[in-house]
């Protein structure tokens, strides 16, 4: 047992820790508050504390774990809103009230609570790590497999169907390491990813209903994407909206370092907003973890990776997770506070020197893999981080060191989210590396989805071109095949770029109806196009009423526009037609 | 070993250095426990502990050093984290920085003593904050909506009336259709003695100060102070609203002077500084501060945050407004550029926000109407300040017709939207009938942003 020597905000030292590890969970004080050693001087320990250490004194004891900080896997973490170090807060409102106070100790997984476990295997079958050897039922949208714990396998020796706690054993095996026993929880080191067969380049897009992603950008299940901007630029409102409508089996959020109203904003609209694809509450396949500005910094660090292993874990399971951290910025300043409080040597910024790498070892946890096991089971974990930069600054380290790994750069822009085009993500600086990935699912709906990318991209580019010529002498004094791109331009931005997230039916636009819209607005950009040839000025084609009723085919449902699509393509060649008839 | 210290007084300051004390020899004292100092001539201030070892404890001291020697100043640990008093009685007085009373009247009788440091709020315990104030200004409720439990803060500028302003959103905030226990807490920080009375005047003027509580820190009290002053608001704020059950709205002004404060500790600290000197965990510092504000699930009151901050050279991206704004849910900027044109309240409503706001309007709230108009006007006042841009290259000749009457759009947006009088307490109907009046310069056509069953039923009965 150790004694402290000095306290400092949310680090303390401490002498007489001989023998204790790197990482290992520690209890310290009189009030047992949680800490994690992060160094190690001869027998004196720097212990980072998730608790605030007001009232704490020089000479109190601090006892040892003989165990890292680890995270508990087992049924009923699904719907769950945790802290950083994996406290369940709605628990602890019940227990001590709205405040969350220190050295509350309340288990990650409930303890009572019976589960109905229905095995999959039986009494003498082989298994290896990563089998399943039965589910549980966890929510409707959720089946949880039960996995045999990476390190164990064995001879099946006993298999207890029906009711059982999470601490209770449902599968005992016998192997080269002697008996072992598998109950419905298991416990993972947080900061240490967990194990898997083969990593797989990711292929498959991880469709999250919106246009500027999905017909645009894509994401890949197993990929990693950034989202940077300034505040106001709408981050916490597009990684929402991803957590709403991605297809994924899980959905992991974390909200590290921001608001508490953001959190409690998911808490209440989530129960009541329904998968696209099962009709079920979303909250049924969502883990939440909130570790708001105000809660300690030290669970704030944490709580990147108490996420992740979640993570792992669903997707070890052989599900598509998605993961998405709000802010990574905070997370990187925590490290800097710590880091700061430790009096190490600065890097940039005053960002410790191992940023980098912090970063890249979190994005790295993402893939698409073959998880263990013996059956061919293959699972994703995509992980999708915000960045704040201050003052939208994409040159300071977090921002430069998060590009640098992922795949996916969604770029807001404050320009855009001033004029209120949200979601505001620039369609020249965004960029994604999944596109030849994706390219082949798309291809299995018989439609030439990059082709018709590439066109609008094209279209994009050239506008912007275009308006820099503007500027300079006016749009009056454009040739009208000039003005007619700009008129195309225009409405791709404004009917296929904008997307409304809080309207009941544009909020999720589906990748059958996204490639219909993008084609039709293409037909009318062609025929634009052909007609400003003919001498047809764009004054005319802007009277077209066709152009209306483009402009509200956001907001018809699926069915609706299946109905439409033909018909708005009829529309768009006859009124050019009687464009260039009436020329004539 | 517990309260070890407590009781204990040394003379064993060792060193000053701004507003640090390091003190020798101590045993057993607690990290952040309060410290009453007494110096050679009596007086007697109030600390606390940034860094407690073995035998040595830094000290940072609230009230300034001045006056503090190395050899006859004596140093108490109190065993307390520092607490207020918080009653009913505090309600209509006025207060220093650091809680004494300073309008004559007797100190108040607490009736309960509150950590000021509060707790913070537990994510799931939290009521989401979806109740429409009506401010009675029509950039603020058209536009950016404030609702109850929310921080939406004034991003200005030095000369600016955001002091104006803050003061007409307190005398007029309310909340449709109820009749409801109300008060006000101010905090200034640093500010000047003009300033203060600008609205212990006001606050008289219109009889708010006998629902107001009042902390002053002027320019002249120590720097270190400010750090105090918005926390025992707070603190008095959340015990009106969680145990009066009342609806408080806090000002904090000046956020930037706070920040100043910060630093200046941080400095003395010799700590790593982060961007522009300001300390690394300041994000953290102020997120202890405005996360304060919210609803609480069972509990009848609010505390609404309204803190304003200058900006140094009028730059968003300094790091106070920047960090604020990832704080806080929205920000309200006042542009000079407005300011100059004479329009009252200078708030651009382009950079400005509420994020809160899209749950606090619509039917049975503000009006069904409201999200799609302002959306529209935002949309349009956009396009049409793009529109003065290229007419200061290209001149109004190269403008379409279509340009044109954006451009007109953005003016009458500015003089007949934005603009109010000082004491004009505009209704929202009356605020979203003039939206669509300034929707009506523009083609019908090119109100895509709209529904058109509120085309027909709000611009043409206007229009007939």
């Amino acid at each position: 047992m150790g004694r402290i020597v000095r306290i400092t905000g949310p680090v303390v030292l401490a002498d007489g820790m001989k023998g204790s590890e790197m990482y290992e969970l520690v209890r310290v004080g009189e009030e047992g508050l949680m800490g994690e050693i992060i160094g190690l001087q001869g027998e004196r320990a720097t212990i980072q504390v998730y608790e605030e250490t007001s009232g704490v004194r020089p000479g109190e004891k601090v006892e040892r774990t003989g165990r890292p900080l680890s995270a508990e896997l087992g049924p009923g973490l699904v719907g769950t809103i945790y802290d950083g170090v994996q406290r369940p807060l709605t628990e602890i409102s019940k227990r001590v009230g709205e405040m969350v106070k220190r050295g509350i100790y309340v288990p990650a997984l409930d303890r009572e609570r019976k589960w109905e476990f229905e095995p999959r295997v039986k009494k003498g079958a082989e298994v290896v790590e990563g089998d399943v050897v039965g589910v549980v039922r966890e929510t409707e949208l959720v089946e949880h497999r039960i996995l045999v714990p990476p390190g164990v396998g064995g001879k099946v020796v006993e298999v207890s169907e029906g009711k059982h706690t999470v601490e209770e054993t449902v599968v005992r095996v016998e192997g080269p390491r002697g008996k072992e026993e598998i109950r419905l929880m298991q416990t993972w080191p947080v900061r240490r990813p967990r194990p898997y067969k083969e990593k797989l380049d990711p292929r498959e897009p991880l469709l999250i209903g919106q246009r500027i992603a999905d017909t645009f950008f894509p994401i890949a299940k197993g990929g990693t994407g950034a989202i940077p901007g300034g505040f106001g630029t709408g981050k916490t409102v597009f990684l929402h909206q991803v957590a709403k409508w991605a297809d994924a089996d899980l959905v992991v959020y974390v909200g590290c370092g921001e608001r508490g109203n953001e959190m409690c904003d998911v808490l209440v609209h989530f129960p009541e907003l329904k998968d696209p694809r099962t009709g079920r509450p979303l909250m049924e396949r969502t883990v939440l973890i909130a570790n708001t500005s105000n809660m300690p910094v030290a669970a704030r660090e944490a709580s990147v990776y108490t996420g992740i292993t979640l993570g792992e874990y669903f997707r070890d399971m052989g599900y598509d997770v998605a993961l998405m951290a709000d802010s990574t910025s905070r997370w990187a300043e925590a490290m800097r506070e710590i880091s700061g409080r430790l009096e190490e040597m600065p890097g940039e910024e005053g960002f410790p020197a191992y940023l980098a790498s912090r970063l890249a070892e979190f994005y790295e946890r993402a893939g698409w893999v073959k998880t263990l096991g013996s059956d061919e089971r293959y699972g994703s974990l995509t992980v999708l981080g915000a960045v704040s930069p201050p003052g939208g600054d994409l040159s300071e380290p977090v921002s430069t060191n998060t590009l640098r790994i992922v795949k996916v750069f969604w770029a807001l822009d404050t320009a855009l989210a001033y004029r209120r085009h949200f979601p505001a993500i620039n369609w020249l600086t965004s960029y994604s590396l999944y596109v030849d990935g994706v390219e082949g699912w798309w291809k299995k709906s018989g439609e030439d989805w990059k082709g018709l990318r590439t066109e609008a991209m094209a279209l994009l580019q050239r506008e912007a071109e275009l308006e820099e010529i503007v500027k300079l002498i006016g749009a009056d004094a454009l040739p009208e095949p000039e003005r007619a791109v700009l008129e195309s331009a225009r409405m791709v931005r404004e009917n296929l770029l904008q997307q409304f997230a809080f309207d009941e039916v544009d909020s999720y636009c589906p990748p059958e109806k996204q490639l219909g819209m993008l084609k039709l607005m293409l037909r009318f950009y062609r025929r634009c196009m052909e007609a400003a040839r003919d001498g047809i000025s764009v004054a005319e084609v802007r009277k077209l009423p066709v152009r209306e009723e483009l402009a509200r085919m956001k907001k018809l449902p699926l069915e609706e526009f299946r109905k439409a699509e033909k018909e708005l393509e009829r529309r768009i060649d006859e009124q050019f037609e009687g464009l260039r008839r009436g020329k004539g | 070993m517990k309260g070890g210290s407590k009781g204990l007084e040394y003379l064993s300051v060792r060193e000053v250095s701004g507003p640090l004390l390091v003190v020798e020899g101590v045993r057993g004292v607690a990290y952040g426990e309060v410290v009453e100092i007494v110096t050679p001539s009596g007086e007697r201030r109030r600390g606390q502990v940034l860094d407690a070892r073995e035998n040595l404890a830094v000290v940072q001291v609230y009230e300034g050093t001045g006056g503090i020697d190395t050899s006859r100043t004596r140093v108490r640990f109190t065993g307390e984290t520092i607490k207020f008093g918080v009653g009913m009685d505090l309600v209509g007085r006025i207060f220093n920085g650091r809680g004494e009373p300073i309008d004559g009247g007797p100190k108040p009788i607490p009736e309960d003593e509150w950590d000021v440091h509060g707790a913070p709020l537990n994510p799931s315990s939290r009521e989401y904050p979806s109740e429409f104030i009506q401010t009675g200004i029509s950039a603020i409720d058209g536009m950016n909506t404030l609702v109850r439990g929310q921080k939406l803060p004034i991003f200005s500028g030095s000369g600016l009336p955001h002091n104006e302003l803050a003061a007409q959103v307190a005398r007029q905030a309310k909340v449709l259709g109820e009749e409801e226990k109300f008060a006000a807490v101010f905090c200034g920080m640093g500010i000047t003695h003009e300033d203060a009375s600008f609205f212990i005047r006001d606050f008289e003027r219109t009889g708010a100060l006998e629902r107001a509580v009042v902390f002053l820190n002027l320019a002249s009290d120590p720097a270190i102070e400010r750090i105090l002053t918005p926390r025992l608001g707070l603190t008095t704020a959340e015990y009106l609203a969680f145990v009066q059950g009342m609806h408080v709205l806090v000002i904090l002004l000046d956020m930037t002077n706070y920040a100043e404060a910060l630093r200046e500790l941080s400095a003395a600290r010799s700590e790593v500084p982060g961007r522009r000197g300001y300390p690394g965990y300041m994000y953290t510092d102020l997120a202890t501060i405005y996360e304060r504000a919210g609803r609480v699930k069972g509990k009848k009151g609010s505390v609404t945050q309204m803190p304003i901050l200058t900006m140094p050279g009028d730059d968003i991206t300094h790091p106070v407004p920047d960090l604020s704004g990832y704080i806080t849910e929205g920000q309200l900027v006042m542009e000079r550029e407005l300011h100059r044109k004479g329009i009252y309240p200078p708030i651009n409503v382009l950079p400005s926000l509420s994020r809160l706001m899209k749950d606090g309007i619509g039917r049975g709230k503000t009006r069904e109407d409201h999200s799609d108009v302002s959306n529209q006007l935002y949309a349009a006042y956009a396009e049409g300040r793009d529109l003065r841009a290229l007419v200061a290259v290209v001149g109004e000749e190269a403008l379409t017709e279509r340009d044109k009457k954006y451009l007109e759009f953005a003016d009458a947006f500015e003089r007949r939207f934005v603009n109010q009088g000082r004491d004009e307490d505009r209704s929202i109907d009356r605020t979203l009938d003039l939206g669509w009046e300034l929707l009506g310069m523009l083609p019908e056509d090119e109100l895509t942003r709209v529904d058109p069953k509120f085309i027909s039923k709000y611009l043409h009965r206007k229009a007939g």
